[in-house]
């Protein structure tokens, strides 16, 4: 038996019930200091993914003689073999992943959404068939899929974009056919077949609304995984390409130097800042999970 | 133990008492008040009765009791004391102790109450372990405390695991673990509410004949009225959180002196009355929000007594005779609170002679579940005509909904046909023409769900408007601010959410969304069953008004004989998915009957209390995976001729014009049977 307080039997709606219930759920984010704090770190990244190389303080591209400086006051986070200031490339580094993850992502998530409405509300032989297809999708490694379509197609921001998006799509369709089987089974659903609706409208008019919260959690999770994918197809030289300053170009640049031993800063400030991107972002999915999925 | 008891110098003489107590829950940063200064107390060896409408704090008090609140809600002011002892000032130790040894609390839901992977034996067993028993012992124990509520084969039932029970069993089970430990004070919190009529008449009779015997003092919470009537020695009724009436049950409940329980008993339809007897009283208004400031009487906003004293000052508790106490300041004119208004519908005239308006015959539906076939309905054949209501009743799993969506194309018949004047319908809703889908609409049980929670009462009423009645643009506005008024529905609520509404409101959306095309047939599936008895009555006064107005057909489905009754004009008992009997409602009711619904009329408990032989069923409703063979109700039937009903399963044929059962008993010999004492009883359901 669960105790809950009880809410008033009669709420008499005003015209800003609903704006009132919206501001509730953001005020509820706003007490949550896990969705906070991952959202500020977010927001410092996209700044910089924003602004680039336009505020940092030297040219994250221009070539210096002043190779591998340790951290000082001229060069904060120091210098790369190039002769690089790290701390701009850092700021600066934000960039591509922020173009590519967020797209990526929202290419999984449309195209999940899709696959994930068909397959749950027809069930049968359509739901069968396209499962059996994610199955076998979900049981290679991600990186290999990814890597093996990336030869294929070369390497660019676009392809990365494409080949996350649809390495993502199952696994987000199978989110959203657990929910769209919950739904379906409710009287609305019964009722809107009733009044002779089409598939297509019931699915994207009457069940997506409903099924909004998971999806906008998921939507955030897969964007922490996205960003890590990024990191690691970059790492491996099948995405981001050089010159752009990118973390995980920077690391797979310098982390040779790394058998030298002295030279770390190359190496850890990039890796620093993919970490508080991606805790940023897993902070603000759990922040969503505990206000949104009830 | 009973060294230990004799140590206590004097036993408490309550059970249970509440002295003064204010319950607040913090919402929003705001204290808002559930219970207003509740005072009782119940006797040793007591069945208290708590009535009240949802949202009057009834489950409030029980939680507070056992100080088992959420989390947002604390005691303000007052007392409780179990068996003497103050609740509100035990340790956190002590509590555990107190809720272990001596309250035990029965609620709603019996299988959220069991553990599903645990079996019932060692549920059972562990009330005994955790006071420290041997395990051979316990389990010893357990086995006769599931004898003692009367199951009958313990020691298997003890193997099972929950989801293997039946509901009633289940919350057997609950009640056996709820009195083994001797409780001083045993709460039910609306313990049968979601079981069937004959289902809850065996654990009613079960409670009752326990608690006489062992004299447990017991603390009864129900928004039904005859169960209480039917369970306890004492009643208060609660209301906006304060108790407003209290006294001996056949005191209140014959002789009622507040205007709000005189209300409560007058909405429910009894003592036969039908839908052209009259309209059925309501109570008008809502109930106050949550925490509402209320300077006078609670009720005073909604009494058609009002006066302006009642307004200004809080009515003290006044003696009404004995024991009995009210709340209002006129308590001895309560009961001259004005009727509905006498009716002047024009409802329509049923002609069997000319076509019906719908017609299925030969109807089944077969599930296919984990490789077996469930026959849910099996050759149900009949006709509704226009203006019609036919009411369907039967227990749950008897094939009600299975029936009405098959008949509705939601779900595909396995066989038979349907046919709209004279025209085979299509088996799904896709071959089906724009004027088809208008004629048949459905109001569904769960207003919740019905409803998409996501879209506001204009967009459901638009869409509804523009697939059904081609309607867009101004005609669909203007048209919809007419539906809104069809159903009294207020025009403010046109950009209100479902959420925002309370049942009874979102039952009216659902109305105005079935009407939106003028059907000619529209199914009810239990549409009053989730609501409160004053707002049923307000819902199916709307109903039989739009009857009146657009002469449309109704199939009424509930478990709610009394609102079968009322509404129907002809009626048909469904049982594993075969029709067992088909009349008119009045000659249903009245006998000679199946004697299946024999058994489900006297399973109704009644207010005015009298106690009635009843006809027990025995066992539960068997699987429709593998029905009985010969007739289907054999297994449970009462009445049973032998080998007969055993072996061949009885047509379903007219017995008197008009009216057809499934049974080998001839109807004079069921006549004869059931004349004995019973007729005129059965008439006051």
């Amino acid at each position: 038996m669960s105790a809950t307080a009880p809410t008033p039997a009669v709420a008499l709606p005003s015209g800003g019930e609903a704006r009132i219930a919206r501001r509730e759920t953001l005020g509820q984010l706003a007490r949550s200091k896990t969705f906070v704090v991952g959202a500020v770190l977010v927001a410092w990244w996209v700044f910089w993914a924003i602004v680039g190389s336009r505020l940092t303080p030297d040219d994250p591209l221009e070539i210096s003689d002043a190779i591998l400086l340790g951290p000082g006051s001229d060069h904060w986070f120091g210098t790369d073999q190039l002769g690089r200031d790290v701390l701009s490339r850092v700021l600066a580094g934000a960039t591509d992943t922020m173009k590519v993850a967020p797209l990526a992502t929202l290419l999984g998530i449309a195209g999940g959404t899709s696959i994930g409405l068909i397959t749950g509300y027809f069930r049968g032989w359509v739901d069968e068939a396209i499962s059996r297809v994610i199955d076998a999708v979900l049981a290679l490694p991600l990186i290999v899929i990814a890597v093996t379509a990336l030869v294929a197609l070369g390497s660019s921001n676009a392809t990365l974009i494409i080949v996350i998006g649809v390495v993502f799509t199952p696994i987000v369709a199978r989110t959203v056919r657990a929910a769209v089987l919950g739904e379906r089974q409710l009287d609305y659903v019964s009722a809107a077949r009733l009044r002779g609706e089409r598939p297509p409208y019931i699915m994207f008019a009457e069940i997506l609304p409903n099924i909004a919260g998971p999806i906008v959690v998921e939507a955030t999770v897969r964007l922490g995984y996205a960003i890590f994918a990024v990191a690691g197809l970059t790492f491996l030289g099948f995405g981001v390409q050089p010159p752009s300053p990118d973390w995980s170009l920077q690391i797979s640049d310098n982390y040779t130097l790394l058998n030298a031993g002295t030279y770390e800063w190359t190496v850890l400030f990039p890796a620093l800042a993919i970490a508080t991107l991606i805790v940023g972002v897993n902070l603000i999915a759990d922040g969503l999970q505990q206000v949104l999925d009830r | 133990m009973s060294a230990e008891a004799a140590s206590v110098p004097e036993p408490a003489p309550h059970a249970l008492e509440l002295r003064d107590l204010d319950v607040v829950y913090r919402v929003r940063g705001r204290d808002r008040q559930v219970l207003r200064g509740v005072t009782l107390n119940v006797k040793r060896g007591e069945a208290y009765g708590l009535v009240g409408e949802s949202g009057c704090g009834k489950s409030t008090a029980a939680h507070a009791i056992v100080q088992y609140l959420p989390r947002n809600g604390r005691v303000r002011s007052g007392g409780i004391e179990i068996d003497g002892r103050d609740v509100l000032s035990l340790s956190r130790s002590e509590l555990l102790r107190l809720r272990s040894e001596s309250v035990s609390m029965v609620y709603q839901n019996p299988g959220a109450a069991l553990n599903p992977s645990i079996t019932i034996g060692k549920q059972v067993a562990e009330v005994f372990r955790i006071r420290g028993i041997g395990r051979a012992e316990s389990l010893e124990r357990a086995r006769a405390a599931l004898a003692r509520v009367q199951i009958a084969d313990p020691g298997s039932v003890l193997a099972r695991y929950p989801h293997q029970l039946s509901g009633g069993m289940q919350q057997r089970v609950i009640i056996a673990m709820a009195l083994a430990i001797d409780p001083a004070l045993l709460i039910l919190d609306e313990p049968t509410t979601g079981l069937d009529a004959t289902v809850e008449a065996e654990v009613l009779d079960l409670v009752a004949g326990l608690q006489a015997e062992l004299q447990t003092s017991v603390l009864f919470i129900s928004h039904n009225l005859g169960v209480i009537a039917k369970m306890c020695d004492r009643v208060g009724v609660l209301y906006a959180g304060r108790l407003v009436e209290e006294g001996l049950t056949e005191t209140v409940l014959r002789d009622p002196r507040h205007p709000y329980t005189v209300g409560l008993l007058r909405c429910i339809p009894r003592g036969g009355t039908r839908k052209d007897h009259g309209r059925l009283d309501t109570i008008p208004g809502f109930l106050p929000n949550l925490g509402e400031e209320l300077p006078g009487c609670v009720f005073a906003p909604r009494c058609a007594l009002v006066e302006e004293i009642c307004r200004v000052e809080e009515p003290p508790l006044y003696d009404a005779g004995g024991s009995h106490v009210s709340r209002c300041h006129f308590h001895e004119r309560a009961q001259t609170l004005p009727r509905a208004l006498a009716a002047d519908l024009d409802l329509p005239v049923v002609d069997r002679e000319e076509a019906p308006l719908l017609a299925f015959d030969d109807l089944g539906k077969v599930f296919k579940q984990q490789g077996h076939d469930v026959h849910a309905l099996v050759g149900a054949s009949t006709a509704i005509w226009p203006g019609e209501t036919l009411g369907l009743v039967g227990e749950s799993g008897s094939g009600k909904t299975t029936l009405a969506r098959t008949l509705l194309g939601i779900v595909e018949p396995t066989s038979g046909v349907v046919t709209l004047q004279g025209k085979d319908l299509s088996a799904g809703l896709g071959g089906r023409s724009a004027a088809e889908l208008r004629a048949l609409q459905i109001v569904f049980q769960n207003p919740d769900s019905a409803l998409n929670r996501r879209h506001q009462v204009r967009r459901i009423l638009r869409r509804s408007l523009k697939k059904l009645a081609g309607l867009t643009g101004r005609p669909a506005e203007q048209r919809l601010l007419e539906l809104m008024q069809s159903v009294r529905l207020a025009e403010r609520y046109v950009s209100a959410r479902p959420g925002q509404l309370s049942g009874g409101l979102k039952q009216r959306v659902a109305i105005a969304r079935a009407f939106a095309g003028d059907p000619q047939l529209v199914v009810c599936d239990e549409p009053t069953s989730a609501l409160d008895v004053s707002v049923q009555a307000a819902i199916l006064n709307l109903l039989v008004e739009l009857q009146a107005e657009r002469r449309v057909s109704y199939l009424f489905i509930s478990h709610d004989l009394g609102v079968v009754r009322y509404i129907s004009d002809r009626i048909a008992v469904l049982y594993l998915g075969r029709l067992m009997e088909l009349g008119p409602a009045e000659v249903v009711f009245d006998g000679p009957h199946h004697p299946y619904t024999e058994a489900l009329l006297s399973a109704v408990p009644t207010i005015d209390g009298s106690e009635r032989p009843r006809i027990k069923l025995e066992g539960d409703i068997p699987s429709a995976a593998s029905p009985p063979t010969g007739c289907v109700f054999h297994t449970r039937c009462p009445r049973k001729l032998g080998a007969i009903c055993e072996q061949e399963e009885p047509p379903l044929a007219e017995v008197e014009r008009g009216h057809s059962m499934r049974c080998h008993i001839p109807i004079e010999e069921l006549r004869r049977l059931q004349a004995g004492g019973r007729g005129k009883d059965l008439a006051q359901v």
